[in-house]
């Protein structure tokens, strides 16, 4: 077993992406307007779309931190 | 009664005729021996990045939410898109957690989550009712796969009328199904979810460009949405109201995708951790993919397809579930609507033989193994499992046949709240050893029981009003339910545990669970 398998065991810092992308998505307070607008779509549907693009950013950042 | 559409029944058909003969010709890819269970049920552990992000997408993404997550839309509105935030969620859930659970399977030759917790826990029952659990809450799912085709048959014009004809072309379907499934296992339908899978993203791409553009654009869109549908509404003093329901439907969804058996089946698929990790990166397409479906039902209350004379039989036959058909009849030219009804079709041709095959490992590994014939030949092992998939889709096609669709929609949404009680064996399983059987199995069964009850109760919607000191908090009665189960399992696992000597069984050492 090498050393890059032994790191994988533990926690990594780079999970807390993981809190913030679910936090944010799981939070409609934050996300349920109509303003502003993008192309006529209220902020509540090309917002949570965008998050969809954000959240799989922030997971190939995770798997390039701690895929070593 | 549609009228037949002719371009559109000649694209259908030509497409459905090719993925029959791709499914077929997917026995001999990656050539492996099908007389051994994990070749024929889990195309040999050999699916890599690319192959399982198409598997794994055609597997989630059903045919079913293709037609229903819309028709919500249609119907409820901005509720729909919790399937968004869902989809969100699902993914650090796959990447934490399912590598490890891959790895400990991989080294065991497990090949169902309760051939694990057999394993990790060495209790037959507790994997038993893992096991029961995971067929109830399948058998329902197959079932809706059906209403998929059935939509898009009845919105080509091609169900004939009354009787058993009018299910003929459902039957055809199913028995193509059935025949490749037998013959190729999952290499079947990880074939044709490449196909599938391409026809969707053209058909999503296509009507949410074309579609905004012709009803003249999404300002136009939404001001013809009733405004109490556009957004959430804002919860009134004490209570969490639609808010919590929102968050807790998407919360309680991920938590349960994973542990459905179809969904494990195309994760033990691949070929290493690594690919499992790089497709929680990847999978999203199919989040956003679908977010822009469930607008298509913004675009059919636009559209006016609801109140066209010409769809009125068909909302009448199908219910919202018709609003996608009908707005890809009323916006696309008749090949167009072949390609994308065919997409919907073969989209539930995927799943559904992946749900069989998931079925049939678990009734081959798990109960049969485990309860009638305790030391089967390898050939023995697959020849059952390929004979019970015939039997669970032939057993999903007469209850869609048969019964009629509400059943269905009651069945599924009670197996989500079923199957998430499996939780904390399955998936605190994969992270320690701590928990008593005895308490997981008790925990297991309350859940199970209280679900049950709470969404009969709610008269099976899947949102119950929890009342805690005078504040209302509406909210998944899986989750809730869970929470009862944790508690239940955490609280009896010190008391089971003075009565046990020595150390617990675990056939699973801890490096099991990494590369």
């Amino acid at each position: 077993m090498n050393d890059a398998n032994t790191k994988r065991r533990g926690w990594s810092w780079w999970y807390l992406l993981f809190i913030i992308q679910c936090a944010v998505a799981l939070w409609p307070p934050f996300y349920n307007r109509l303003e502003p607008t993008w192309l006529g779509m209220p902020f509540f549907y090309w917002f949570q779309l965008l998050w969809v693009l954000v959240g799989a950013g922030l997971t190939a950042i995770v798997y390039f931190a701690t895929e070593t | 009664m549609q009228e037949v559409n002719g371009p559109a029944l000649i694209v259908f058909v030509a497409l459905f005729g090719f993925i029959t003969w791709l499914g077929f010709a997917a026995a001999r890819w990656r050539k492996g021996d099908l007389d051994l269970l994990h070749e024929w049920g889990l195309g040999g552990r050999r699916f890599g990045t690319f192959v399982s992000w198409f598997l794994i997408g055609g597997d989630l993404y059903t045919a079913y939410t293709f037609v229903a997550v819309p028709a919500l839309a249609f119907g409820a509105g901005a509720v729909a898109f919790f399937a968004v935030p869902y989809t969100i969620v699902i993914y650090p859930l796959l990447f934490l957690a399912f590598p490890r659970l891959w790895h400990v399977c991989h080294k065991h030759q497990y090949i169902t989550a309760a051939d694990f917790v057999r394993g990790r826990f060495g209790n037959r029952w507790l994997a038993l009712a893992i096991t029961i659990t995971g067929l109830v809450a399948t058998m329902p799912y197959i079932a809706l796969q059906l209403v998929g085709i059935q939509v898009v048959v009845g919105a080509l014009g091609i169900s004939g009328s009354g009787g058993l004809s009018a299910d003929l072309p459902l039957i055809i379907a199913f028995v193509i199904l059935a025949a490749f499934t037998y013959s190729s296992g999952l290499r079947a339908p990880a074939s044709i979810a490449i196909v599938k899978d391409v026809l969707i993203y053209i058909t999503a791409f296509t009507a949410v460009i074309v579609i905004p553009y012709q009803l003249g654009g999404f300002d136009k869109i939404f001001a013809a949405v009733p405004p109490q549908k556009v957004l959430l509404a804002v919860p009134g003093a004490n209570t969490t109201g639609a808010y919590g329901a929102y968050a807790t439907l998407a919360l309680g969804s991920a938590f349960a995708l994973f542990l459905y058996p179809h969904s494990l089946t195309a994760i033990l698929s691949a070929n290493s951790g690594h690919a499992i990790r790089r497709n929680a990166a990847m999978l999203p397409a199919y989040s956003l993919m679908l977010g822009m479906l469930a607008l298509l039902g913004f675009f059919a209350i636009a559209a006016g397809v609801g109140t066209a004379p010409e769809f009125a039989a068909g909302f009448k036959q199908f219910g919202n579930n018709f609003a996608v058909p009908a707005l890809f009849l009323h916006s696309f030219p008749g090949w167009f609507v072949g390609l994308a009804f065919a997409a919907i079709g073969i989209g539930a041709l995927v799943p559904a033989a992946i749900m069989s095959i998931a079925a049939a490992n678990l009734y081959t590994r798990n109960i049969h193994r485990e309860f009638i014939n305790k030391n089967p030949t390898d050939k023995q092992e697959a020849q059952m499992a390929k004979w019970v998939s015939l039997i669970v889709k032939f057993g999903a096609l007469v209850f869609i046949v048969f019964v009629p669709t509400k059943f269905a929609i009651d069945l599924q949404l009670l197996g989500g709240i079923w199957i998430i009680q499996t939780l904390p064996a399955v998936l605190l399983g994969v992270y320690t050893r701590w928990f008593n059987d005895w308490a997981l199995l008790i925990g297991w069964a309350a859940g199970t029981i209280a679900g049950t009850a709470m969404a009969i109760a709610s008269n099976l919607t899947p949102t119950f009003p929890l009342a805690l000191a005078g504040f209302t908090f509406p909210g998944y009665t899986a989750l809730y339910t869970l929470i009862l189960n944790l508690v239940l399992a955490a609280v009896l696992t010190p008391v089971f545990n003075a009565w046990r000597k020595g150390a617990p069984f675990d056939a699973t050492k801890h490096a099991d669970y990494f590369a």
